[in-house]
């Protein structure tokens, strides 16, 4: 590379996501076409118009291609063990209170090792916001079939293609208490951003989805072009459905996808449900815990 | 220093070896407890989810051992002291994070009230199999320090110990505990609060643009902050730098699995301890820890009333071993004998420091119940003769 390529041009603007970003760890080690560094870029934009103080965010991932957002935002951050992203958080949010806790990983990761946390967290509603990147496979691995892989779909280890009926995830987060869960594509910025933001600001198990890309593993074995045919996929074949049943939200092998928020209720978190639960047993001898 | 006084209970209790460590835990300032039901263990977390609420503590009863063992890693980066509590089918769950906390410097306590294994095993009966997955159980190189009470009164000491020592040298302790230990009852002494000693968490103190999350101070052990405090830290299991990024060479694992090793044994001479009775002069050394150390004693003082010149070396810190003592006693004595609850785990350190110099006898049991004294008290016999 020349130095000229190098050289930056100080009248250019500065990209507003950078300072969200750890910029001496970049490049990052997505491949192009990779849908994970645009749900990112979204995310950096959610915070910058949240309002919150970002000293008091933490992100927290697993293990895998997603898995490595958590060392990229320049945040407190937690790369953690695979599929444990959930209760770490659980211990970091219950321990101090005060903090808004994101966990950002992929589908493997988060439903499948993971998927007992995933369930539980949802149920006891810790207030936690939970980003989930779903791009069919395990990419980090090397392309094998994950509890989201659709059916038919070709994966390293189903060569044949999967026979797997697939999770639909906001339906398991609905079914379980999530009070924030919301599907959209790694097309639709706009609406991914927007969802972030109002899942950061809701109180509770707040869960978005976000299908992405995987033009390495998942779309050439599958033979569905490159990033940028998965994207005109998910542009023509996306329909916006807010407040449909879970239930009908399943997803198939490049068929359509419903997108949308699904669900946006209250319920207690679990850390109100035991200072309140404890008030009333107690009385006057218990302090509400505040971490 | 001294112990929070809220939550200490000061005065003489009559209370399981179970029960005395959830009071050490809480006379330590541990604050958050995760854990998942499991015999023999479970009392501890009971009586955390009994006492916890008015004095401000957090117990959860996560859904399984491995999210117990990595919610107390959140709690600690959330600023609080963390503990878990389980038995062999947990603990062998846990061991990928007692890697991360060994990897990322997390100071935190893991209990193992020990049980009859391999596997579901002996539920309710004691034993003394964890020995080795205490030092070897997660995969990779990494320095760890256990503790081994033979009693309720030194469950309670103990606890407050592992806490000290998880602080000191930011690495998980396991308080390696047993069933007769656990479930035990006898005489515990909760001294006042201003008498408990209490290491507390080294907090980074310098110019914040000098900050790196992982640079040691001279022993070896860097300070931490918590999350929130504005650092933007990074913590990562992956190999890492002292900015805490990951690096993948040689020379950043060479650096940093060095020094998580060096940290224990560089150290080891402070952290480790043991308790001696008659060992000097002593033809034969019973090697113990936990309960055995204390059904260990009928033997011995069996074998010293007809004569014979037997010592007692019982371990309270298991780990890192006493190998300078080992080393030095294999030049003066004829045998060593160790008695455990298990085919033969802590005997291959007392071998391997002793280097063929000496006989080493096990004295082994397969779980399920303490030895009888007189199988200790034969084989003691048997080594006299030489």
């Amino acid at each position: 590379m020349s130095d000229e390529l190098l050289d930056v041009d100080e009248s250019m603007p500065t990209n507003t996501v950078e300072e969200f970003l750890r910029m001496e760890r970049m490049p990052h080690i997505w491949c192009p076409g990779c849908g994970i560094g645009t749900t990112v870029n979204c995310f950096a934009h959610a915070l910058e118009t949240s309002g919150l103080d970002l000293r008091k965010v933490s992100v927290v991932s697993g293990i895998g291609c997603t898995g490595r957002v958590a060392g990229y935002l320049k945040l407190d951050s937690f790369h953690t063990t695979h599929g444990r992203a959930i209760p770490f958080a659980t211990g970091l949010k219950l321990a101090n209170p005060e903090l808004k806790v994101v966990v950002y990983s992929g589908d493997g990761d988060l439903t499948a090792i993971g998927g007992n946390h995933f369930i539980h967290a949802a149920r006891r509603n810790v207030d936690m916001t939970v980003i989930l990147i779903n791009n069919f496979i395990y990419g980090m691995t090397g392309g094998q079939v994950a509890p989201t892989t659709p059916l038919t779909a070709t994966a390293s280890t189903t060569p044949h293609g999967n026979f797997e009926e697939a999770f639909n995830l906001p339906y398991l987060a609905e079914s379980c208490g999530a009070v924030y869960v919301a599907r959209w594509t790694a097309y639709h910025v706009r609406h991914v951003t927007k969802a972030i933001k109002e899942a950061l600001a809701k109180k509770g198990f707040s869960f978005v989805e976000i299908l992405a890309p995987c033009p390495t593993l998942y779309s050439r074995r599958n033979k569905l072009g490159d990033g940028l045919d998965q994207m005109v996929y998910y542009k023509e074949n996306s329909e916006v459905k807010n407040d449909i049943d879970t239930k009908t939200v399943s997803l198939s092998f490049q068929g359509k996808i419903t997108v949308g928020k699904f669900v946006d209720k209250e319920r207690p978190t679990y850390l109100d449900a035991m200072n309140e639960y404890y008030g009333k047993k107690f009385g006057d001898k218990y302090t509400p815990y505040k971490g | 220093m001294k112990s929070d006084p809220k939550g200490v209970l000061t005065g003489a209790h009559f209370i399981d070896g179970d029960h005395a460590c959830a009071e050490g835990a809480i006379a330590a300032g541990c604050r958050f407890v995760a854990g998942y039901p499991i015999t023999p263990s479970t009392e501890v977390v009971e009586r955390i989810a009994d006492r916890f609420p008015l004095i401000g503590g957090m117990f959860i009863q996560m859904e399984d051992e491995i999210a117990s063992s990595i919610a107390i890693q959140g709690a600690v980066w959330g600023g609080k002291k963390a503990m878990t509590v389980t038995s062999g089918p947990g603990f062998s769950l846990m061991m990928e994070h007692i890697g991360l906390a060994a990897m990322t410097e997390v100071p935190c306590v893991f209990v193992d009230v020990q049980r009859g294994g391999p596997s579901t095993g002996l539920p309710t009966l004691p034993g003394q199999g964890d020995m080795m997955q205490a030092r070897w159980g997660s995969h990779g190189d990494y320095g760890i320090i256990a503790l081994c009470p033979n009693s309720p009164q030194e469950c309670f000491d103990f606890t407050i110990k592992a806490f000290n020592l998880s602080e000191q040298y930011r690495v998980p302790v396991l308080l390696m505990m047993d069933e007769c230990v656990g479930h035990m009852t006898e005489r515990v002494i909760v001294p006042p609060a201003d008498q408990i000693e209490i290491y507390p968490r080294r907090f980074y103190e310098g110019p914040k643009e000098e900050f790196l999350l992982f640079k040691p101070d001279n022993d070896m052990v860097p300070p931490m902050v918590k999350a929130g405090d504005g650092y933007n830290i990074h913590v990562t299991g992956l190999t890492h730098d002292e900015k805490g990024y990951p690096v993948m060479t040689v020379a950043a694992q060479e650096k940093l699995v060095h020094r998580l090793i060096d940290k224990i044994k560089m150290n080891a001479d402070k952290i480790v301890e043991y308790k001696e009775d008659q060992v000097e002069g002593a033809d034969v050394v019973v090697v113990s820890y936990g309960i055995t150390s204390r059904v260990a004693i009928p033997a011995i003082d069996q074998a010293r009333k007809e004569g014979m010149k037997v010592g007692h070396l019982r371990l309270i810190v298991a780990w890192p071993f006493p190998e300078k003592r080992i080393k030095e006693l294999a030049t003066k004595i004829k045998s060593f004998v160790v008695p455990e609850i298990n085919y033969g785990q802590m005997v291959h350190e007392v071998e391997r420091h002793s280097a063929g110099k000496v006989r080493v006898e096990l004295v082994g049991h397969g779980g399920g119940a303490v030895h009888n004294p007189k199988d200790i008290y034969n084989v003691i016999k048997n080594s006299v003769k030489g």
